[in-house]
């Protein structure tokens, strides 16, 4: 059963990483994604989420990882509210007996949440607030999951 | 916040979507032949300019009905919750 949280506080990626692994010894790897908001122009942005289906989407592309990779443990944390340059946005973490289970685990739970998981940016530069678009470059990454299944 | 209406459907708007329609949550009740999410959304924007400007390029926009991911064929039913949003930017 993956651990998922929405929330507006910063994580601590180390004690998640703890929190995933004490006490066991059967893990053979752990898989680790921070997403970190990029400046570059951007002053700031805010994260707005579906309360309810947020978290119900992202069980369920957990579930599927945990099954597809047969996975020993998983995290996703994803902010939500405002944050600055520089900040953590989201945490995936994957763990398996074996690293290729794990890296690819994360990669897949990292493609999926951008194009599936009920979240919308908005970034604020010098010129004023915008809502970020999707990007195709994101439905491509995810989609590469399918062909491979 | 107006008490829920259990024959009422609860209409939920994100992003910029909830911004041109002005409110983020409205409960309507549409006539029985309301049947889908593309026949909501038709009555929807019928509703009026701020509808009508929110769903102008609905087939950029995204449904779900009762916290599931849906198109315009999903049947929704009076109590249901049909949120309307944007194509999805996290991670």
């Amino acid at each position: 059963m993956a651990t998922i949280r929405v929330q507006a506080e910063a994580f601590d990626t180390g004690a998640e990483l703890v929190r995933l692994t004490v006490g066991r010894t059967d893990i053979g790897g752990i898989g680790c994604f921070v997403g970190v908001l990029r400046g570059g122009g951007i002053t700031e942005m805010t994260l707005e989420h579906y309360p309810g289906m947020t978290e119900r989407a992202i069980g369920a592309i957990a579930a599927q990882a945990e099954a597809r990779w047969s996975l020993l443990g998983c995290t996703v944390i994803h902010r939500v509210g405002r944050l600055l340059p520089g900040e953590p946005i989201v945490l995936v973490l994957a763990a398996s007996a074996h690293r290729q289970a794990a890296l690819d685990a994360t990669g897949f739970l990292i493609d999926w949440l951008k194009t599936r998981a009920p979240f919308w940016k908005q970034e604020r530069t010098a010129e004023g607030a915008r809502w970020v678009a999707a990007r195709a470059e994101d439905d491509a990454a995810a989609e590469r999951w399918s062909k491979e299944a | 916040m107006t008490p829920p209406d259990p024959a009422a459907i609860t209409v939920l708007y994100f992003a910029w979507l909830r911004e041109r329609v002005g409110v983020a949550q409205e409960q309507v009740s549409p006539p029985a032949e309301v049947a889908t999410v593309g026949a909501l959304t038709d009555w929807l924007i019928a509703r009026g300019p701020a509808h009508a400007r929110a769903f102008a390029a609905r087939a950029s926009i995204r449904a779900a009905v009762n916290q599931d991911f849906a198109d315009p064929a999903t049947a929704i039913r009076p109590g249901d919750e049909v949120a309307f949003f944007p194509p999805v930017t996290g991670g």
